[in-house]
């Protein structure tokens, strides 16, 4: 069996020369996001082939998320399966090329399922390049549970998402930890939750008794770190996922909030107050101890670690406003790097690192934006009366934020953006929902 | 065929169950002083004359936390109200409005609180007397997106937490 990542590159460089060559006026069959995407790329998902009569229900409802993720990406566009003339009913049978040309579907994908007495499912799939008429990359197979139908669908929508825009990774198979809130806006109630990235699966972790706030995954979305009120004052608690069970991070007093790990899930950043001034600590989480990382009179908060760990970007308004600045992840000097107009705060570095995301307050106006690690190449994705906290898709190409309308019955909603600043989308969620943190892509 | 197999790890689903109430909760669980029913307010004893007669807020300028004239002089009334009524304890609640973000109104609610407690603690009132807590933006008291509102919810507010009529 040859091992797909060594020769995917191969792969891909001959569709590219024999789409090339199959039709001179279209650009190769790849997505350049950087650009910014004008025009999707048109695409054929005919429904997945039940193998078995098991297998038909799953077939139905795995099709339809692969289609959900891609379009909802933004690069891809759905041709309906109303206009295919085609329809796959054998996923070995030849793929007759000319009859996706003729609706002008640029990359196909064809898919299969069946499930097995012992309730396992293997979903295998194909990615076609239309107009090369020839398979983009080898067939993928995955085999899991049919409880986790989902996931195998974002599976198969991650492949295809690295398969056509060349990036190390996709984002559908990730989930995202918020808060969900309910009642009016002078009682709300809030609870921690768990959904899919695309807010299928919702999981309450807490009651509503308590205020909680910014919750963040851990490396392996195993445990998730956020502020409580159940001691009576703002504290950061660790959670494991799974079981529920919970503890105040470490035990010497103070208010504290704002936490986020570090890469290595060892380490826990946070704000800590004493007697109204608030610094950046380092709690070792094994250990429960602090380490002071500030040391000044002004509000410093809402850190944030580069992905190798050897910074921590995060908030100041030690200039007189709030400010964006640089540290060594052992504190030290810290050098600001928004020079903007308006206030700038919630900066979070870019898995991939090249980027700080943050919220940025202009004019009454709330907008999400990203800049450079040096502060260069301000761009401002999304802004409202109220946009705020945003985080990074697993793979650093999308935003996502919660938006709170205005008013007596303003409420907050979950939104994506592209960091391009193109498809922003509101993500359905049972509830209202704010302060949502992405996982990375789960193992 | 030449498919490459990858399986996925399932994560155990645990079926939801609500955390129970902390035991060791004391707290008003709104978060915010409200004014009310513990004792006549024409007892100067009384939490209720406290909250309505020497008043238990003082507002803060947009994004300050600097005591305004008008704050000091309800600061002054508190300070005295407690130093009559030692028995009493306070907890000072730091607000702050909507236009900020999540983390530096907690910072914020917090100087807040702590200009109240540094003020009483300058007007004589013993230190270990008060406990200080911030709830950023997090209970607003005035729910409309204007100034009116948000002059409002930039507050710290002072409760009375011990003593025989609390």
């Amino acid at each position: 069996m040859i091992k797909l990542a060594k020769t995917l590159a191969l792969v891909w460089l001959a569709a590219l020369a024999l789409a090339g060559l199959a039709q001179a006026q279209n650009k190769p069959l790849r997505i350049e996001i950087t650009q910014g995407i004008i025009e999707p790329m048109p695409i054929a998902i005919p429904q997945f082939v039940a193998e078995n009569p098991a297998a038909q229900e799953f077939a139905t409802k795995l099709t339809q998320v692969i289609v959900a993720d891609l379009v909802g990406s933004g690069l891809f566009r759905e041709i309906p399966q109303a206009a295919h003339i085609a329809k796959i009913s054998n996923f070995n049978a030849p793929v007759q090329f000319s009859e996706w040309k003729a609706i002008n579907a640029q990359a196909l994908i064809t898919g299969a399922v069946s499930v097995t007495s012992d309730n396992r499912m293997v979903v295998k799939f194909r990615l076609f390049d239309v107009f090369a008429q020839a398979p983009l990359g080898k067939g993928l197979q995955f085999v899991a549970s049919t409880n986790s139908w989902r996931r195998m669908s974002h599976k198969v929508a991650d492949a295809v998402y690295v398969r056509l825009t060349g990036e190390p990774s996709g984002y559908f198979d990730s989930r995202v930890v918020y808060i969900a809130e309910s009642g009016p806006k002078n009682a709300r109630k809030k609870r921690l939750a768990v959904m899919d990235y695309d807010g299928a699966n919702v999981r309450y972790l807490t009651d509503s008794n308590d205020i909680v706030l910014a919750p963040r995954f851990s490396p392996n979305a195993r445990e998730i770190i956020y502020t409580s009120y159940e001691t009576g004052e703002p504290r950061v608690f660790l959670m494991n996922v799974d079981t529920l069970s919970r503890r105040v991070l470490d035990s010497a007093p103070g208010m504290t909030f704002a936490p986020r790990f570090s890469p290595d899930g060892r380490q826990v950043v946070m704000s800590l107050t004493n007697r109204g001034n608030t610094d950046i600590y380092r709690v070792d989480v094994a250990r429960g101890t602090r380490t002071r990382l500030t040391d000044s009179p002004a509000i410093e908060t809402a850190p944030s670690y580069s992905p190798d760990g050897s910074q921590i970007v995060f908030e100041s308004d030690r200039g007189g406003g709030q400010q964006i600045y640089l540290m060594s992840a052992n504190g030290g000097t810290a050098k600001r790097i928004s020079f903007g107009k308006g206030s700038y705060g919630t900066p979070v570095w870019s898995p991939r690192g090249d980027m700080i995301a943050f919220t940025k307050i202009y004019k009454g106006r709330f907008h999400i934006g990203v800049m450079r690690v040096d502060g260069s190449q301000e761009k401002l994705l999304a802004g409202s009366f109220l946009d705020e906290g945003p985080t990074w898709s697993p793979n650093g190409r999308v935003i996502m934020f919660f938006r709170e309308t205005p008013g007596e019955n303003g409420a907050p909603s979950l939104y994506t953006v592209d960091v391009t600043g193109q498809n922003l989308r509101k993500i359905n969620t049972p509830t209202f929902a704010s302060d949502p943190a992405w996982s990375r892509l789960l193992e | 065929m030449n498919f490459r197999t990858a399986s996925i790890i399932l994560a155990s689903l645990v079926a939801l169950t609500a955390c129970a109430t902390p035991p060791n909760s004391t707290t008003d669980p709104n978060g915010f002083g409200t004014g009310g029913a513990n004792g006549m307010a024409s007892d100067p004893a009384s939490v209720a004359y406290f909250e309505q007669t020497v008043g238990d807020r003082v507002l803060f300028p947009v994004n300050e936390s600097t005591l305004t004239a008008e704050a000091t002089k309800t600061l002054n009334g508190q300070a005295n109200w407690l130093l009559q009524y030692t028995d009493k304890t306070i907890t000072v609640e730091g607000h702050a409005d909507e236009q900020g973000t999540r983390e530096y109104n907690l910072a914020l609610g917090a100087r807040r609180a702590s200009a109240v407690q540094n003020y009483l603690v300058s007007r004589g009132v013993a230190d270990n007397r008060i406990r200080t807590v911030t709830y950023g933006k997090e209970r607003p008291i005035e729910i409309c997106s204007q100034e009116a509102c948000w002059a409002k919810n930039r507050r710290a507010v002072t409760v009375v937490t011990g003593g025989l009529n609390s």
